[in-house]
């Protein structure tokens, strides 16, 4: 059963990792959402074993919050603003998947060799999902500082979230607080990003951040 | 319960503080809070006098649950503490004084009203203090509210440089200070003086912890090299922060050297003394030379602060020394004389620096060559002037006299020591000893005369007025100290005794055993003196001359024309100056010191235009050290300034890869 436990636990983590490389390579606004949304749906997934395995049942909220906002809800949203700003059909210039996936890898063996060697005498359990963890957060910051679409700096910061949400519900007793807030505040973090891309629009004519620049004031 | 006493007061003085920001644009403000600073001041000074002469051996403490959580604020007076917080409060008390006459000629009082009792409450938290958190906190406290102070007038020009100085010299004393009890705490973190004394720290570790001792206490002490900021900061402030500034707050300094070093750190080493006595000769000469080439009354009397610092040091390095040999008993001579020369110096000093701002407020002058002739227009702030140079030039029966001859005791055991490096040193040291002392009687009859003798330079001098009654009563106070602390030096000497004792285990014979109130250092074989009987005896002959004079002589006091070697010219510019009573010594020592250069530019043949003489003085410590680091910084911040300016994606790149390169960094170390 252990072994079991462990394995099913260890799919999931590794399946977040997964659904992060392929977040990306995704070049089309739509199909980056969709993986989001995938990628929300295995953390919702790995969250609820781990709230079975552990017999904590306030990690069924979290699984819940996963669900429903970050699977269903902020994509949606997402797609809506695509709509609206009529940007469904850009395709962004990755800086080149083969590099960006080979960055990956490094930043997965990177986060591995860390944790495991950190974590040398905790819980074998906590220790492979700390680890996946930290590789999510990675590959969700290397998503946002290779993207230039504001769209999908959002959804590369929110990956991230998705990691640390990993890590906190791994580790045995994380109170039910901290999640709610680190949900809540990627829920906010989203709104205001929503609002913001909406005003770069407005006065722009684009949400290529790169408009940005131009308005920075003296370079001294 | 004396250590809540104290704790009680710094909190009055800390709500004043609070209090003061809402009312210091009222009139009723600065009588008001100098008051209130008088009250706490005077209560904490009884505080800590009973801490003083109470029993040593179970000093008051007071635990509060502040700070860091797991150690609280811890605060203890102990005999040294009690020793400084007499300093620091009487030195406060007369402040406060000073300033109820002082402060209402102050232009911006919400500018420096609120500070001032804050800057009280700091200094006094830092002697209290007993770990490293609170003491390390109130430093900071210190160091912040006085730099408020001296930016009080930060419109007046240079101000704002002297501040900016000042602030980056206490940021770097502080840090040093951090990382000495960070050294001292360990690993385990055990950041109580108990703890840190229990737990000795190793030779290697004292030795930097020295090393940044020397350079934290010592840049806020005004240790050459790192005395620059002193010259600049303590003029600006208000004058009765300058006395405060100079005359206690370099104390607590000292104090703060004197914990770690004689404290905290464990039985000293025989050549930390070499380093501690060289710069404390070398900053005793440095200062006086300094003070002599200035016009400025002010920033003479801040330099002046630089060489008895230097005095002091000299003090503490001879204690080492004889710690560090195992004599005991010159050990205690020494730390005694260090000790006396802290108490006669925060008195002299600040005397020094009421009569200044007196001075200021009837003229408002500080460039001694637009004054002159102010014995006729204010002769009670000339007298206590006058005490607070012979005090300060060490001239006895006056207080300065006595510690330095105690200083000059302790060099004389220097037999005592086997090193030859000390047998060599201290001698050396002794006599740049000699010199600061014979060059700073020079400087204050420089200071003197010019000031306050001969005849008004300008008309504000001609025109001054005597000082209100508050000024006097505080410069009369502390004039009156210099005497009484002068005549019965013994007194002093026997209240100094716990600190020594618990310092250096061993103390001075008792004096006030001794017969006719004499003191004795070590033997009445040996040496000692009577500063009672020196003072009769200046008082009795002094009034046989004047008896003399008046009886032999004309009974009439007679005004008649100053000579003026048959030149017809009388007006007040062929006088004497500062600048060519300091020609001399310019000439012997700043050609080297400050490389000095004077050129003389006549003019050409048949104008009538006078000729100039021009002196250049370099200041070499400033740009051997200081202009390099200033240059290395201003290229480095330039640039780095190109970091400010970087698009989102960029900064977004920055922290990943800083992200990055710590995780390999961890994933390679471990």
């Amino acid at each position: 059963m252990d072994g079991l436990v462990f394995d099913i636990a260890h799919l999931f983590a590794g399946g977040l990792v997964l659904v992060s490389f392929m977040m990306l390579y995704q070049d089309r606004l739509y199909a980056l959402l969709n993986i989001f949304a995938l990628h929300a749906i295995v953390l919702a997934l790995s969250v609820g074993w781990q709230a079975y395995i552990q017999g904590a049942p306030h990690l069924y909220i979290t699984t819940a919050i996963a669900l429903l906002f970050k699977g269903i809800v902020i994509p949606v949203a997402l797609h809506r603003i695509i709509q609206r700003l009529g940007i469904h059909r850009e395709i962004e210039t990755v800086v080149g998947i083969g590099m960006t996936m080979l960055a990956g890898i490094g930043l997965v063996a990177l986060s591995m060799v860390v944790m495991l060697r950190v974590t040398a005498d905790a819980d074998r359990l906590a220790r492979e999902d700390v680890a996946l963890a930290l590789s999510v957060v990675l590959l969700g910051l290397l998503m946002m500082v290779t993207r230039r679409n504001a769209v999908s700096q959002v959804v590369g910061f929110m990956s991230l979230e998705n990691g640390l949400i990993l890590a906190a519900t791994g580790a045995k007793g994380m109170p039910l607080v901290v999640e709610i807030s680190v949900a809540f505040s990627v829920l906010i973090a989203f709104i205001v990003i929503g609002i913001f891309l909406f005003r770069i629009r407005e006065r722009f004519d684009t949400v290529d951040i790169h408009a940005l620049d131009r308005f920075q004031g003296d370079r001294g | 319960m004396l250590a809540s006493v104290s704790l009680w007061c710094v909190a009055f003085l800390l709500t004043v503080a609070v209090l003061a920001t809402a009312i210091a644009r009222r009139p009723a403000a600065t009588p008001i809070v100098y008051g209130a600073s008088l009250a706490a001041s005077l209560v904490a000074l009884a505080s800590a006098l009973g801490g003083l002469l109470g029993d040593p051996a179970s000093p008051a403490t007071a635990i509060l649950p502040l700070g860091l959580p797991w150690i609280g604020a811890h605060f203890r007076m102990d005999a040294l503490a009690a020793f400084f917080l007499t300093v620091v409060n009487l030195g406060g008390a007369a402040a406060s004084l000073y300033a109820l006459g002082y402060g209402r000629h102050e232009s911006a009082p919400s500018r420096v009203l609120p500070f001032f009792p804050a800057f009280l409450a700091g200094m006094n938290l830092v002697v209290l203090a007993d770990d490293a958190f609170s003491f390390l906190f109130s430093w900071e406290f210190m160091s912040l509210t006085s730099w408020a102070l001296v930016m009080a007038h930060h419109r007046v020009a240079d101000n704002a440089r002297a501040g900016y100085i000042y602030l980056v010299m206490a940021s770097f004393g502080t840090f040093c200070l951090l990382l000495a009890f960070g050294l001292l705490a360990g690993v385990d973190g055990a950041y109580t003086f108990a703890a840190i004394r229990a737990d000795r720290a190793s030779p290697v570790l004292a030795i930097l912890v020295l090393a940044l001792a020397l350079l934290g206490a010592g840049s806020k002490a005004g240790l050459v090299p790192l005395h620059v900021w002193l010259p600049l900061a303590h003029p600006a402030a208000p004058s009765h922060v300058s006395a405060l500034m100079s005359g206690v707050m370099t104390k607590v300094a000292v104090y703060g050297f004197i914990r770690i070093t004689l404290d905290l750190l464990g039985p000293p080493e025989w050549w930390w003394a070499m380093v501690v006595l060289a710069l404390g000769g070398i900053t005793a000469a440095l200062g006086v030379l300094h003070a002599l080439m200035e016009h400025d009354l002010k920033r003479l009397l801040a330099y002046h602060t630089v060489e008895n610092i230097g005095i002091i040091y000299i003090g503490l390095g001879l204690a080492l020394a004889f710690q560090a040999n195992g004599v005991a008993w010159a050990a205690a001579l020494a730390l005694t004389a260090a000790l006396f020369h802290v108490f006669n110096h925060s008195v002299f000093k600040s005397l020094l620096f009421f009569g200044s701002g007196a001075v200021l407020t009837a003229t408002g002058e500080r460039d001694m060559e637009h004054l002159g002739g102010l014995i006729h227009r204010m002769p009670l702030t000339t007298f206590m002037f006058l005490v607070g140079c012979v005090a300060i030039s060490a001239l006895p029966p006056l207080n300065g006299f006595v510690s330095e001859w105690l200083t000059f005791q302790a060099i004389l055991q220097s037999p005592e020591l086997p090193q030859w490096g000390l047998k060599v040193l201290v001698p050396a040291v002794g006599a740049l000893l000699a010199l600061s002392a014979a060059l700073a009687a020079t400087c204050f009859v420089k200071a003197f005369g010019i000031t306050f003798l001969g005849r008004p330079r300008t008309p504000v001098a001609a025109n001054a007025q005597e000082v209100d009654r508050f000024s006097i009563a505080a410069m009369s106070l502390f004039a009156a100290l210099c005497l009484l602390a002068g005549i019965l030096p013994g007194l002093v000497i026997d209240g100094l005794m716990p600190v020594i004792v618990s310092l250096v285990g061993e103390r001075m014979p008792v004096q006030i055993a001794v017969p006719w109130l004499s003191i004795v250092p070590i033997a009445e074989s040996r040496s000692s003196y009577n500063g009672l009987l020196v003072f009769v005896f200046i008082g009795a002959s002094a009034s046989l001359a004047i008896y003399a004079i008046h009886r032999v002589a004309s009974h009439a006091l007679r005004r008649g024309p100053a000579w003026d070697c048959g030149s017809p010219n009388r007006s007040p510019t062929t006088q004497y100056t500062s600048g060519s009573f300091a020609q001399p010594i310019r000439r012997v020592f700043g050609t080297v010191v400050f490389r000095a250069r004077e050129h003389v530019e006549m003019p050409p043949p048949g104008d009538s235009h006078s000729a100039r003489m021009h002196v250049d003085l370099r200041d070499l410590v400033w740009e051997i050290l200081y202009a390099p680091v200033a240059g290395v910084v201003t290229f480095v911040a330039d640039r780095i300034n190109y970091l400010q300016f970087l698009t989102i994606r960029r900064y977004l790149r920055l922290v990943f890869l800083a992200l990055i390169a710590l995780l390999t960094v961890l994933g390679v170390w471990l």
